[in-house]
């Protein structure tokens, strides 16, 4: 397919951009395969280049023979452009609307983005599994890295390296998979070197409502306890809803067989509760009334910041039994793929000040998200101007930024990044030149290869010259776990993020 | 000390906010002055010590096994909950404290007791610190539209205001009079602000005596003379900052506002501001959102919505926004009144003049704001904030709304103030306090008449003093957004106006940040600062040894090479060393960041041997632990205790996240 083909007006002369806190601008408006861009043809004006991708909604109103398209991006902006003529402010629309809701992925810009920057180092080699297990592997005895998904045949979101305990074999590990959703059996998620307990993820057990168990998931689980010792499961879910879980195949560790083990259950909401909260909380933002009125209680309607301490809290639980109490931990919700590693990636935020350096958190974005199979591809389809209610587009990702952010807003001095790496990472996971957040894990990243056809995003940021804007100037390593206050009265809305107009 | 029934009661607890299963064990003091609870914990002996002024409330709860409760609100918003074991000490510490918390006259007040050991010229001093006349001549004025008047000397028109003020120069002594007898308490209108850009004036007065349909032709006089001393506006703006409602309720009273059509060229404008029973049952309303334990994030939210909090702050600030620009923008003079024109009023236009004014966002020029603005004329500092025994319903909190709306500006404009979050905090505690003379008294009349100045110490002083504590390490006087006026968005969003969890939390240190950028950000330049006076210091000793190097090489031309490479560790034997080492790791001092200093020896020796030889630079040790201090703190926050590992607080953490 040619891009050609869709786009029906290419070029409209005399078209007004306006934007919230800039001046409105007049200039020439073209089109092409994967950007819109509007150029004043001046010298010192800004020019605009969105890429469709990061379209989420427009908007078409007419006066008279004017024209307006009203843009809504998935980082949240709202632009207008006034387009003289009907046919023309049609053609560009309909052009827009199919641009940005192409279905191919290999026709995505990733795809056809040549880098101006010369590449120091190749972020796709940046975060080899091997290598962060190589981290490890002088504190480590009782782990290994197995390849036994490595043809992505035992669990089709896991990647093809993954760390389980040395004394469980690749065979019972294909066992294992076939009692856990979707294949993801039990794996190291964190090491904690102070106390060699250690936090594992995987999807749910399928034990059914006949009370399935699989004596291999039970051999691994127990085989990263210390004698003695007991650990906690996290199940992300309230227990009503795992209880449901049972009837479609699913469930949760029953204590009996599990003795060693204690099950809490937490409520991490998920889906298009997610999504629903950010639509509320986006819409509460852009009203323009200038009224406190309402304000409070739309913001507490939106639910988002509820989201947001659950999600924390959560996480600071985790941290706490793992820090705390020596126990291990291991963490799951129904797929392993969304709240589990919200939670297991702000727990090691919390405990591991490596992953409070811009590589570290770099590592653990890989691989605990890109990695552990988070499906980006799905997640961030829409944003928080869709009304398409898709069930597998959440915001979870952002969610996760927003509790660093909270984080970082009570440790000012404990990280070596600011809050523009995170927006920048929001804005790449919605919409990207580069190929890193693009399919929904490894397996589809291998098949489209990624690696070879498209630029990994960690090629870019890694420069001295880009680190600079994302370097917390305030920054002391700090060697301590650091215990954020999930109360209410400590956490904030993230308005530079929630509400792009303040930018 | 004849309210104290019992002076000391043991094996009281003190229990933790956050996580009830926590208590301190300790004692129990009373004195005249304060409250003192002394934990019994042999390692911490921590102390906890209470005004008595600081006290709002005091409420005994049922008694149950353990013991009897007493739950004591302050003022500056801490909570205290003790139990006492016995019921009668606890009954006894209850009596006494309401007594103590409530003097029925001035001379109780801890300000008259208070010594901090100065003589009675820094006294003096203190007091001088800050003179409003200095202030009218930075402003411009005297000058051929102002005036300096003298009609109220001895306070004999109008007994709460000052007696010097500014008014029109073609505002005679006549039309003062006859303005004043037609105004609420006879305020009558003067000059809070001249803005010199455009000669446009914030004026202020209470309001007219207008009921129905009575007109006063001297204050239609006095108006028309604020106007015409604005030669660049044809309009003057009157701003009554009450809601239209309760405006017009007050003219069945008398009172009301101006009637455009009497007074000639006015532009009339009313801005719903609440009054003071509203602002105290919002802020009530607010504090006990702030005390429920572990709340949902829907119920903090609806409690602050349904206090109504954030949308009064908000109304005061838009009052102060449109004063400020019709002054700036407009160029049009402004007189601003509610009813009295004590609250408000001086809420509006101290909003407007910092808005307006750089030098009000200076530390010194904010303490000449608050001394003009409420001080001067006559904010009734007594009545509203309980300071004796009084009508309960002359509560309120309206200097604090100020100070919130300084807070959410800071917010806004992080570069734009000299002086940090911390200042503001310790002037709402002092305004409570009574530890210092400046807010005793509802007016200048009265605090002549006690002899304030001759009998207490001035706040300001105190604070001055201590300056350093105060600075806000971003501020840029000359950044173009911050000189001049403060320019807010034409569209403000909603979520503008935040929560002060730094205020109404502020006794609550789990709730509120690890780690302090301000506080950072000051170790880092008082480092820098250090840093480079060594700098200099080392290389005044450099020339020095220079030239004794230079002296010896000419008598024993080759004998001094071998020491050439001895580098740091011999600096000690100062003329022994070799100045070329010296120079080359000095200079690179000052670009360091402290983190890397730890880890460079070079450093950390010369350090060691400076402290050796020169006493005044070993505070530069206790610096650095000042910036780890920063880095950690226990989860429940107890204390900050900079611990590896916090590891104490296990019972606190599983209440905090477990329950919630």
């Amino acid at each position: 397919m040619e891009f050609a083909e869709l786009i029906k007006t290419p070029r409209v002369d005399n078209v007004v951009l306006h934007r919230p806190f800039y001046p409105a601008v007049e200039g020439t408006l073209c089109l092409t395969g994967h950007h819109l861009i509007l150029s004043s043809r001046q010298d010192n004006t800004e020019e605009l280049w969105l890429l469709h991708s990061n379209i989420d909604a427009i908007d078409k109103r007419f006066v008279g023979p004017l024209g307006t398209i009203i843009i809504k991006c998935k980082d949240f902006r709202i632009i207008q452009l006034d387009i003289p003529g009907m046919e023309e402010c049609l053609n560009i629309a309909s052009s827009i609307e199919a641009l940005s809701t192409l279905d191919s992925i290999t026709l995505m810009y990733p795809f056809f983005y040549r880098p101006m920057f010369e590449v120091i180092e190749d972020g796709w080699h940046s975060f080899l599994p091997e290598q962060e297990f190589e981290l490890y592997s002088s504190t480590i005895s009782e782990w290994r890295l197995s390849y036994v998904n490595k043809e992505f045949s035992v669990c089709p979101s896991y990647p093809p390296a993954v760390i389980v305990p040395k004394a469980i074999d690749d065979d019972a590990l294909r066992k294992v998979a076939t009692f856990r959703h979707g294949g993801r059996f039990p794996v190291l998620s964190y090491y904690h070197k102070k106390n060699g307990m250690v936090i594992m993820r995987s999807g749910q057990p399928l034990t059914g409502t006949n009370g399935r168990r699989c004596k291999e998931d039970e051999k691994l689980i127990n085989a990263t306890l210390r004698a003695g010792k007991r650990g906690y499961i996290i199940d992300t879910r309230p227990l009503n809803i795992a209880q449901q879980a049972r009837a479609k195949g699913g469930g949760f560790e029953q204590e009996a067989h599990y003795p060693q083990w204690r099950r809490i259950h937490k409520s991490i909401d998920r889906y298009h509760i997610l999504q629903e909260s950010l639509i509320k909380l986006v819409e509460s933002c852009n009203d323009q009334t200038q009224n406190m009125d309402r304000w409070l209680s739309k913001l507490e309607a939106s639910n988002w910041l509820t989201h947001i301490k659950e999600i924390l809290t959560t996480a600071c639980l985790a941290a706490q039994c793992l820090d705390r109490e020596g126990a291990s931990i291991l963490i799951h919700g129904t797929e392993g793929t969304d709240s589990t590693l919200q939670v297991t990636s702000l727990a090691q935020i919390i405990l591991e000040p490596r992953s409070r350096t811009i590589r570290g958190f770099e590592a653990l974005i890989e691989r605990e998200w890109l990695q552990a199979g988070h499906p980006f591809q799905q997640r961030c389809a829409q944003s928080a101007y869709c009304n398409s209610k898709q069930k597998w587009e959440s915001p979870v990702f952002l969610l996760f930024l927003d509790c660093v952010w909270q984080i970082l807003r009570q440790f000012p001095c404990s990280f070596e990044f600011n809050e523009n790496f995170l927006i920048m990472l929001f804005e790449h996971a919605y919409a990207s030149q580069f190929g890193t957040f693009l399919g929904n894990n490894e397996s589809e990243r291998c098949k489209l290869k990624l690696q070879q056809k498209t630029m990994s995003l960690w090629s870019w940021v890694n420069r001295p010259s880009e680190l600079s804007k994302f370097t917390n100037p305030l920054f002391e390593a700090n060697n301590l776990v650091i215990w954020p206050s999930v109360a209410p009265q400590s956490l904030q809305l993230w308005e530079d993020s929630e509400a792009y107009l303040l930018k | 000390m004849e309210h104290i029934r019992t002076p000391k009661v043991e094996n009281v607890r003190l229990v933790d906010r956050i996580s009830s299963k926590k208590a301190a064990l300790g004692t129990l003091y009373l004195t005249a002055t304060h409250v003192i609870f002394v934990e019994t914990a042999p390692d911490t002996r921590k102390e906890t010590w209470i005004l008595h002024s600081q006290i709002a409330t005091i409420e005994k709860q049922a008694t149950t096994a353990t013991g009897c409760p007493l739950l004591i609100r302050c003022k500056n918003f801490q909570l205290l909950q003790l139990i006492i074991p016995q019921e009668r000490d606890c009954h006894d510490v209850y009596i006494s404290l309401i007594r103590l918390a409530r003097p029925v006259k001035y001379e109780e007040l801890y300000c008259f007791s208070f010594n901090p050991k100065l003589d009675r010229e820094e006294r003096e001093q203190g007091w001088m610190l800050i003179e409003l006349s200095e202030e009218y001549k930075r402003m411009g004025l005297p000058n051929e539209y102002w005036q300096l008047s003298d009609v109220n000397r001895e306070y004999r028109i109008c007994d709460s205001y000052p007696t010097e003020l500014y008014v029109p120069k073609s505002a005679t002594a006549h039309i003062i009079v006859g303005s004043s007898k037609f105004r609420s308490r006879r305020r009558f209108p003067a000059l809070s602000y001249y803005y010199k850009d455009n000669h446009a004036s914030i004026c202020r007065s209470s309001q007219p005596l207008s009921g129905f349909s009575a007109r006063c032709l001297e204050d239609e006089q006095m108006l028309q003379a604020i106007r015409k001393a604005n030669p660049g506006s044809d309009f003057l703006y009157v701003v009554d900052t009450r809601p239209k409602l309760n405006a017009m309720a007050n003219r069945a009273a008398g009172k009301g506002y101006e009637n455009e059509d009497n007074y000639s060229n006015i532009k009339f404008q009313f801005i719903g501001i609440e009054n003071i029973h509203v602002m105290r049952n919002s802020l009530q309303k607010m504090l006990e959102v702030c005390e429920l334990k572990s709340p949902s994030m829907s119920d903090f939210l609806w409690g602050l919505e349904n206090s109504g909090w954030l949308r009064h702050i908000k109304a005061i600030m838009d009052a102060g926004i449109f004063i400020a620009k019709a002054v700036s923008e407009e160029g049009a003079s402004v007189l601003v009144h509610c009813s009295d024109g004590w609250d408000r009023t001086a809420q509006v236009c101290s909003v407007a003049s910092l808005l307006l004014e750089p030098h009000y966002r200076t530390l010194k020029g904010f303490m000449v704001l608050i001394e003009k603005d409420w001080i001067s004329f006559g904010h009734k500092f007594t009545h509203r904030y309980g300071n004796l025994d009084g009508d309960p319903r002359e509560i309120s909190p309206v200097i604090d709304q100020f100070l919130e709306c300084v807070w959410q500006l800071m917010e806004q404009f992080p570069c734009a103030f000299e002086f940090n979050e911390r200042f503001l905090i310790h002037i709402q505690h002092h305004i409570y306090s009574c530890q210092f003379g400046n807010f005793l008294c509802n007016s200048q009349k009265e605090r002549q008449e006690l002899q304030i100045q001759e009998r207490t110490y001035s706040l300001w002083a105190h604070l001055w003093k201590n300056r350093a504590d105060y600075l806000n390490p971003l501020f840029r006087a000359d950044h173009s957004q911050t000189r001049g006026v403060l320019h807010l968005p034409t569209a403000p969003c909603n979520f503008m106006y935040k929560f002060w969890n730094g205020m109404y939390n502020r006794f609550e240190k789990g709730l509120q940040p690890r780690q302090s950028v301000t506080d950072y950000l000051m170790a880092v330049k008082e480092e820098t600062q250090q840093l480079e006076e060594e700098l200099e210091a080392l290389e005044e000793r450099l020339e020095k040894i220079q030239k004794v190097q230079l002296n010896r090489t000419k008598v024993r031309s080759k004998q001094s090479e071998p020491s050439k490479h001895s580098g740091f560790s011999t600096s000690d034997n100062s003329a022994a060393n070799t100045p070329q080492d010296y120079s080359g790791n000095v200079k690179s001092f000052p670009s360091r960041s402290p983190s890397q200093g730890d880890e460079d020896s070079a450093l950390i020796l010369t350090q060691d041997n400076l402290k050796s030889s020169d006493p005044d630079l070993s505070a530069n040790s206790d610096q650095e632990s000042g910036v780890e201090d920063l880095s950690c703190r226990s989860p429940s926050g107890g204390e900050c205790v900079p611990s590896e590992d916090s590891g104490k607080d296990r019972d606190s953490d599983e209440a905090v996240f477990l329950t919630a």
